[in-house]
C-alpha cells in the first residue's frame, strides 16, 4: 500500500490517559522501543476530569490505614465480585504509585508534617485520597505527560486506532488506524499492544464522559477474540449536575460531600438516613448529630450515610426524584454552603466553585447545587491475568477502565487513578517483556488493503443515514432502558433497538472528505459503541440479581449463586455470546481479613 | 425560550477559506460548543472542532469568539443579545488545519525543549516533605489546562511569526516558574528563562492574564517573579561588583 505510513515498535499503547502512560513509562524504561498512539492532543485525555483523589493506603493521615484495610474496603464496595487479586495488587501497590509522581514533579497537598495529604472520600474507611484540590486528575495527567516528553517516547497524537492486526497463529502484529488532521492511514506494527482507551460512556445520553469514551478497547478487544468481564456492571455517579440541559451529566465530586455536603430533597429532609442498607449499617451514622461529629472526631463516631458507596447514593436519589420528592429540575440538593464559610468551599473546591458559577450561574458557597445521576464508569472490560494485565490473545494487554475485574460491581472513589497507575505499570512491564522474546513479520499488503477498504466505506455509500442521528438513538435507549434501574422487558426492547440500528449502521454515509472530519469519525466510532452496548444490555439480562453498579427491579437484592459467577462476553461472528463463569477463590488468609468484620 | 442565532463560522483550510453564515437553534442555558455541535448535527456534519471534556477542564475548544480567544464551552449564549451576530474564527496565533482546528505544534515544541524537572533525593524514609505554603507557589501554575489562549493572544508572536523560535510563550515561560519555585527541583533555570526562551520579551502588558480561564495570575505571580529572579542572579551586589572589578581590571 502506498497511502499509508509505516513505523515498528517493540510496545504500542493505545490509549494517552493515566494509565496508557503509565504504560509507555514503563515499556520505555524496559528498554522498550515504545509509542503512544491517541485521539486527542496530549495531555487531553479523560483522566483530566478526575477530581477526587488517589485512593492509596499511605497511612500519612492514620497510622492505622494499610493495604489490608483498602483490600477489604474495594472488596466490600465491589460486592466480593472482584478479583481479588486485581485488588490485593492494587491495594499493595498504590503507596508506591503515588510516590514515584512525586519524583516526576507531582505537587499534592500536604499535611502538617509536610507529607502528601489524604482526604476522605464514599467506602474508604480512613482519609486515604492523594489529592491536589479537587483537580487531580489533571495534576495526574500532566505529570505522567511531562514525564513522557522528558523520556522522548514517541506520541501520535490526534490518530485513531481502527483494528488490532494478528498474525496467522492468533498473537498480535500490531494496530492499523488513521491520522485524524488528513484521513491518512497509518501501521503501527508491534508484537505487543496496550490498550488503555477508557471506557464506554457515550453509549448514554446523560454522562459525565467526553467524545473518546466509544468503548473502543473493548470493542477492538472482543474483535481481536479477547473476552469481556463484568460488562453489567456501569457506574452511575450520584451526583452530575442537572441544570441546565446542556451540561446535564458533567460531574460534581464526591469530595463536596467529603468534606462535609450533604444531600436534601425538596421537603429539606437528609434523606440519606432512610436508605442505609444492612450490608453496610454497622459503619454508618444512625443520626445526624453523630454524622456530624463524624468530620472532626472519626474514631468515636460512624461515617455520614451521604459517604455510601456510590451506587447505594445513586439509586437513593433516583427514588427521592420518582417519589416526588426532587429538586425543581429533576434533581436533589447537594448542600455545603449551609456547611462551610465561603472561604473554606473556594479553597477546597475551587473547579466545583468555578465550574457552578460558569456553566449554571450558582454560587455554590452561597446556595445548595442540583444533583442527579450520571453515566460515570464502566466497572466491566477487558478479562486480564492480575500480574501481567494479558488478555486472552496473546500479546495484547489492557489496562484501567478498559479492563474488567478489579472493581467487581461497582468501584469506589479514588480507586480508579490508583488503579490505572498499578496495571499501566504492570501492563507496560509485561508488554516490553513479550516483546524482548518475539519478533513479527511485516504485515501483508492484503491486509492492510483490507483493514483500509472498511475505514473508507461509509464514504462510498450514497444515500444512507447520518451516522449524529444513529448515535442519539442508540445514547436514548441505553439511557432509557439499560439505566440504572433494569428490567427483562425494558433490556429485551434495548437489544432490539441496538439490532436495527446494527443494520442502519452499515447502511450510514459521510459527507465530505477525509482531512478532519467528525461525521466520518463518528462513523468509526459508531460500530464499537454498538457492540459494547450490546455486551451490556445482554450481560444485564443474563444476571438475574440486582448488585453494585447493576439493578434489576425484577430481581432485587443479591443472590447468593451469583454471588460467585462472571459473565463473560466473547464475539460470535457479529453478535455477542455470553457464558458463565465462576469467580476465582479467595485463598484463605484474606479470606480471613472479612471475617473479623 | 428557543431562539434562532445568527452564527458566523470561519471555514477553510490551509489554502484558504471564509466566513459562513449560519442560523441555528438555541435553547436556555448553552453555550457556544453546543451551537457548534448542532450544527454539525443538522447542517454541516463535516465541521472540524476539537473539544473534549465539554467542562472546562481540559481546554480543547479554544477558538476566537467575537475576535476574543475563548473556550467555546465557557462561553455561555446568554452573554450575546438574540440579535447579535456571533463570529467564531480558528486561533490567529496558529497555522489552520481545517475549520476551527488549529495546529497547535508550536506548543508541544516548546514544552520538550524545558529541560525536565530534576527533583533532589527523597528523605531516608522515602518520602518527600514540602510544605503545603511552599507547593502553593507551583501549584496555581499547574492549574494551566493548556488551552493555550494565553499563546494565541501574546502580541510577542501574535502577529510575530519571525519571534516564535527565540520566545516560549506565556505558557511556557510560567511551567519555567513554576519548576524554578518547585521545592524539589535543584536546576537554575533563570539564564535559560532569559537566554533560550525569551522572558526578556515580555513586557507585561496582562493579556494573557486576561484570557486566561483558570484565572490564573500568570503576569503577577509568574513571569514578573521570574524576571526579577532573573535581574536577581545577573546582579547580585557582591558577584555584580565582583565582575565590575574584574572588567576593569582587563
Amino acid at each position: 500500500m502506498t497511502d499509508l505510513e509505516r513505523h515498528a515498535y517493540d510496545v504500542v499503547v493505545i490509549g494517552a490517559g493515566g494509565a496508557g502512560l503509565r504504560a509507555a513509562i514503563e515499556a520505555h524504561e524496559q528498554g522498550a522501543r515504545t509509542a503512544v498512539v491517541c485521539k486527542s492532543l496530549l495531555g487531553k485525555a479523560h483522566t483530566v476530569m478526575a477530581e477526587g483523589g488517589i485512593a492509596a493506603a499511605m497511612g500519612n493521615v492514620y497510622p492505622e490505614d494499610g493495604w489490608k484495610v483498602h483490600f477489604r474496603d474495594t472488596m466490600r464496595g465491589g460486592k466480593m465480585l472482584n478479583h481479588w487479586r486485581m485488588a490485593q495488587l492494587h491495594a499493595q501497590e498504590a503507596p508506591d504509585r503515588v510516590r514515584e509522581l512525586e519524583d516526576w514533579g507531582a505537587l499534592f497537598d500536604r499535611t502538617p508534617a509536610g507529607l502528601i495529604s489524604q482526604r476522605d472520600f464514599g467506602g474508604h474507611r480512613y482519609a486515604r485520597l492523594a489529592h491536589v484540590g479537587d483537580r487531580t486528575g489533571l495534576e495526574l495527567i500532566r505529570t505522567l505527560q511531562q514525564r513522557t516528553v522528558a523520556l522522548g517516547i514517541d506520541v501520535y497524537m490526534e490518530c485513531t486506532v481502527t483494528k488490532v492486526i494478528k498474525q496467522q497463529d492468533g498473537s498480535i502484529q500490531g494496530a492499523f488506524g488513521y491520522r485524524r488532521e488528513n484521513g491518512r492511514f497509518v501501521l503501527w506494527q508491534a508484537p505487543s499492544v496496550v490498550l488503555a482507551t477508557g471506557g464506554i460512556g457515550k453509549s448514554y445520553k446523560v454522562t459525565s464522559n467526553s467524545w473518546e469514551y466509544t468503548g473502543d478497547g473493548h470493542s477492538l478487544a472482543l474483535q481481536a477474540g479477547a473476552t469481556l468481564v463484568n460488562m453489567e456492571f456501569v457506574q452511575f455517579h450520584p451526583t452530575g449536575m442537572v441544570w441546565p440541559p446542556s451540561v446535564r451529566g458533567i460531574l460534581v465530586t464526591e469530595s463536596v460531600r467529603g468534606d462535609g455536603g450533604i444531600l436534601k430533597n425538596s421537603n429539606g429532609s437528609r434523606f440519606m438516613f432512610d436508605y442505609i442498607p444492612d450490608y453496610f449499617r454497622k459503619e454508618t451514622a444512625e443520626t445526624e448529630e453523630e454524622a456530624d461529629r463524624w468530620y472532626t472526631d472519626k474514631k468515636n463516631n460512624r461515617r455520614p450515610p451521604e459517604l455510601l458507596p456510590r451506587d447505594e447514593v445513586a439509586r437513593a436519589i433516583n427514588s427521592e426524584v420518582k417519589a416526588g420528592r426532587g429538586s425543581p429540575h429533576g434533581g436533589v440538593f447537594l448542600d455545603i454552603a449551609s456547611r462551610h464559610d465561603a472561604d473554606y468551599i473556594r479553597k477546597r473546591l475551587p473547579s466545583m466553585y468555578h465550574q457552578f458559577k460558569e456553566l449554571a450561574e450558582v454560587d455554590i458557597t452561597k446556595e445548595p447545587m442540583e444533583v442527579g445521576p450520571t453515566c460515570h464508569y464502566v466497572m466491566g472490560g477487558v478479562e486480564v491475568d492480575p500480574e501481567t494485565a494479558a488478555a486472552k490473545v496473546p500479546g495484547l494487554f489492557a489496562a484501567g477502565e478498559v479492563a474488567g475485574g478489579m472493581h467487581g460491581s461497582n468501584r469506589l472513589g479514588g480507586n480508579s487513578l490508583s488503579d490505572l497507575l498499578v496495571f499501566g505499570r504492570r501492563a507496560g512491564l509485561a508488554a516490553a517483556e513479550r516483546a524482548r522474546a518475539t519478533t513479527v513479520p511485516n504485515v501483508a499488503d492484503a491486509v492492510l488493503k483490507e483493514a483500509a477498504g472498511e475505514a473508507l466505506a461509509p464514504f462510498e455509500r450514497d444515500g444512507g443515514e447520518n451516522p449524529y442521528t444513529l448515535h442519539a438513538e442508540l445514547q436514548t435507549a441505553m439511557n432509557d432502558l439499560v439505566g440504572i434501574i433494569r428490567v427483562a422487558g425494558e433490556m429485551t426492547e434495548a437489544l432490539e433497538r441496538i439490532e436495527a440500528l446494527k443494520v442502519r449502521a452499515k447502511a450510514l454515509t459521510v459527507e465530505g472528505q477525509r482531512p478532519y472530519n467528525p461525521g466520518w469519525h463518528l462513523a468509526l466510532d459508531l460500530p464499537h459503541m454498538l457492540r459494547v452496548s450490546e455486551c451490556i444490555a445482554k450481560a444485564a439480562l443474563e444476571r438475574e440479581e440486582s448488585r453494585g453498579g447493576h439493578t434489576r427491579d425484577d430481581f432485587p437484592g443479591p443472590r447468593e449463586e451469583w454471588g460467585a459467577l462472571n459473565v463473560i462476553c466473547s464475539a460470535d461472528g457479529e453478535d455477542v455470546a455470553l457464558t458463565r463463569q465462576p469467580l476465582p477463590v479467595m485463598p484463605p488468609d484474606l479470606a480471613e481479613i472479612f471475617e473479623e468484620s | 425560550m428557543a431562539y434562532e442565532a445568527s452564527l458566523r463560522v470561519w471555514r477553510g483550510d490551509d489554502e484558504g477559506g471564509g466566513l459562513e453564515d449560519f442560523l441555528v437553534e438555541v435553547n436556555e442555558g448553552e453555550v457556544v460548543l453546543d451551537i457548534i455541535h448542532r450544527l454539525q448535527a443538522t447542517q454541516a456534519p463535516d465541521l472540524a472542532v476539537r473539544w473534549n471534556c465539554k467542562a472546562g477542564k481540559c481546554g480543547s475548544c479554544s477558538a476566537e469568539i467575537n475576535g476574543r480567544p475563548r473556550l467555546m464551552c465557557l462561553t455561555r449564549m446568554g452573554t450575546f443579545d438574540e440579535e447579535e451576530v456571533i463570529t467564531i474564527t480558528p486561533l490567529r496565533a496558529f497555522p489552520v488545519i481545517r475549520d476551527l482546528v488549529t495546529d497547535v505544534w508550536f506548543n508541544y515544541e516548546k514544552a520538550q525543549s524545558i529541560p525536565p524537572f530534576t527533583p533532589r533525593e527523597r528523605d531516608e524514609d522515602g518520602n518527600h516533605r514540602m510544605q503545603q505554603v511552599d507547593v502553593e507557589r507551583s501549584q496555581e501554575f499547574r492549574k494551566c489546562i493548556e488551552c493555550f489562549l494565553c499563546q494565541d493572544t501574546c502580541h510577542v508572536v501574535r502577529d510575530h511569526e519571525e519571534n516564535k523560535p527565540s520566545f516560549a510563550g506565556p505558557r511556557f515561560l510560567m511551567r519555567i516558574a513554576e519548576l524554578d519555585m518547585h521545592p524539589l527541583d535543584t536546576l537554575d533555570r533563570r539564564r535559560a528563562a532569559q537566554d533560550d526562551f525569551g522572558l526578556g520579551m515580555c513586557n507585561i502588558t496582562k493579556c494573557c492574564t486576561e484570557v486566561c480561564p483558570e484565572g490564573i495570575k500568570i503576569t503577577d505571580n509568574a513571569l514578573i517573579p521570574m524576571k526579577e529572579r532573573v535581574v536577581d542572579r545577573k546582579y547580585v551586589p557582591k558577584t555584580w561588583l565582583g565582575r565590575t572589578i574584574g572588567r576593569r581590571k582587563d
